[in-house]
């Protein structure tokens, strides 16, 4: 099995249908497929293990996508977000990679690491006049991402061939878009959200529209020039484009039919209010992991309007919840012995089908079964509908970007009048969870100004990591295992 | 037949890729398909014409196997001379 299946379906069906549209220009799809096995060539002579793309959304990440995929070279999309030290890290551990985007920036933290770079127009041009490669090639891995590397280095999580395509066929009706269909895209190209967005779409022929990265106005404007019909978003950027509108932003979207997000906590506020401010778009939650190839369960537009017009507590409590498991995952809650918990008992959510990859390239996380605990915790209800709690470890998750406490917490520690810290989720309207950190002075000394607090964070870690509140305590609650009890800290936030 | 492997039509333009497979032999009209596309095609079964449709999915009655039709063809698949039936997906919303 193969994914540059999908573009070659597409390319089949109709080559001279539109199926991107990034910066002004439009891509049919028999000049995308053109250009991937162009990319294929490139990428074959170059002689490295892995393609890399360091760059915002472009037409240069469909092509490098399904370029590695009949090349048969593993593609390692990177966040180009990430401070230069963890980036370098990361370059050193796909090398010699093919890497496509931000040159400047490879040359200076890799240099010696052997790579091939090209620069976006450079890659794109270059494919579109290469000749394709005759023989498709055989490998395994598909993509692999980097998980955010919450406690240790990063983990490389790795999707097969076989996981992907497993998961489009099953989920995905082909060819099933009409023309009129367009599809904006707004998240990046490092996310599993990103690229199954570019899988899906293929597959079902529906047009994408490409951000090259999110702006509530970029997005408002390309809805109304391009007709957008659906579009996918985190809960962070729905809530941006609702305060632009409020904000009395020009808007004109009568085309949008469907809103589907995921990736992060959705608010409860922020769902009511998207619903009565768009009454004809349908809405769908989807919950997945980079692990399982994206969506795992979705809570559908039905769903959702029967909880919102609903008095029923128990109905209305849906709108938190991530849906039910598509017909071939199964989804089962389990507790710290890993035994099934009946309906409504809150443990770690499991997952197990054909999709779900659950394996990094140090080794499988996948039980004797077949099963992938998520480490997201959360419980199911009678109905089967799923809701989560929050993650097993803790791990704050702001924007869709999942943060450790512990490294707040480390930055905290090294200040001389704190003793000890904890950093945890708050929730929050604009981004589902923001950092809380609870400090203990000590004996003797003046408790820093919150201002203080947030600049050590802010010199020392990325800007996401700044905490919104600063609570000093007496005391942090510990068990009597010397476990920081988290929740309790949690809950000191609620207040 | 591993996932993941093509098949070839013998009388046809039909291809299949098999998403779950058994020892089963798939025939396409009329004919066992093949991995390699034979340099001359044979002649169609009249009684196997119904055609093959682009990106469906075909399964036996006992969903052990399950062939997904890259290729649409004018013959129609079977298995044991037993055609096979088009999987009925109820469509989910669009999630990503």
């Amino acid at each position: 099995m193969n994914i540059s299946l999908f573009l070659q379906m597409a390319a089949d069906a109709d080559a001279n249908r539109i199926g991107l549209v990034c910066d002004g220009r439009r891509w049919s799809y028999g000049t995308l497929l053109r250009a991937a096995q162009g990319a294929a060539t490139l990428i074959r002579e170059s002689g490295c293990t892995h393609v890399s793309l360091l760059d915002e959304s472009s037409e240069a990440a469909t092509i490098a996508l399904f370029g590695a995929a009949l090349a048969g070279i593993p593609y390692v999309p990177l966040n180009y977000r990430l401070a230069d030290e963890d980036l370098a890290g990361l370059l050193h551990r796909i090398a010699p990679a093919f890497i496509v985007g931000d040159t400047g920036r490879v040359e200076r933290l890799a240099r010696e690491d052997g790579h091939t770079v090209h620069s976006r127009t450079d890659f794109v041009g270059k494919a579109e006049r290469t000749a394709g490669l005759i023989e498709e090639g055989e490998e395994d891995v598909a993509v692999q991402l980097f998980t955010s590397g919450t406690t240790a280095a990063p983990k490389a999580a790795i999707l097969r061939h076989s996981n992907l395509v497993s998961y489009i066929v099953g989920s995905v009706e082909f060819g099933s878009a009409t023309e009129d269909e367009a599809r904006l895209v707004s998240v990046p190209p490092y996310h599993i959200a990103g690229i199954a967005s570019l899988l899906s779409t293929t597959y079902a022929m529906r047009k994408v529209v490409l951000l090259s990265a999110f702006d509530p106005d970029t997005w408002l404007a390309a809805v109304a020039s391009e007709g957008v019909t659906s579009a996918f978003l985190v809960p962070t950027m729905l809530g941006r484009i609702i305060a632009r509108l409020d904000a009395g932003a020009n808007a004109e979207l009568s085309s949008l039919r469907s809103i589907a997000y995921g990736g992060g906590p959705m608010p409860r506020e922020l769902i009511d209010r998207a619903l009565d401010l768009f009454p004809n778009v349908d809405f769908a939650n989807s919950y997945g992991l980079t692990e399982t190839s994206s969506t795992v369960a979705i809570l559908g537009p039905e769903e959702h309007r029967e909880a919102h017009r609903s008095s029923d507590p128990k109905v209305r409590a849906r709108l938190a919840s991530v849906g039910r498991p598509l017909p071939t995952v199964e989804i089962e809650i389990r507790d710290e012995e890993g035994r099934p918990l009946p309906a409504g008992e809150r443990g770690e959510v499991y997952v197990r089908g054909d999709q779900v990859s659950g394996e990094y390239r140090e080794r499988s996380a996948l039980d004797a079964q077949g099963w992938f605990p998520t480490r997201d915790a959360g419980y199911m209800d009678e109905e089967g509908y799923l809701f989560l709690a929050g993650r097993a470890d803790d791990v704050i998750c702001r924007g869709g970007e999942n943060m450790s406490p512990g490294e707040i917490e480390d930055v905290l520690l090294t200040h001389p009048a704190i003793a000890d810290a904890a950093a945890v989720a708050v929730p929050s309207l604009e981004w589902g969870e923001t950092v809380g950190v609870a400090i203990v002075v000590r004996a003797g000394q003046q408790p820093p100004s919150d201002e203080e607090v947030k600049k050590l964070i802010k010199d020392r870690l990325r800007s996401s990591r700044v905490p919104e509140r600063v609570l000093v305590l007496d005391a942090l609650p510990y068990n009597e295992m010397g476990k920081l009890l988290r929740r309790e800290v949690r809950n000191l936030f609620k207040g | 037949m591993k996932p993941g492997t093509k098949l070839k039509s013998t009388v046809d333009d039909t291809e299949v890729m098999v998403i779950r497979g058994s020892d089963a032999v798939v025939e396409c009209g009329g004919a066992p398909m093949a991995e390699e596309k034979p340099g001359q095609l044979g002649t169609l079964n009249p009684d196997f014409a119904g055609g093959t449709m682009m990106g469906k999915r075909y399964v036996d009655a006992a969903g052990t196997v399950e062939l997904l039709c890259v290729k649409p063809g004018k013959g129609s698949l079977a298995i044991n001379g037993t055609a096979l039936q088009i999987k009925d997906a109820k469509p989910l919303p669009s999630s990503d």
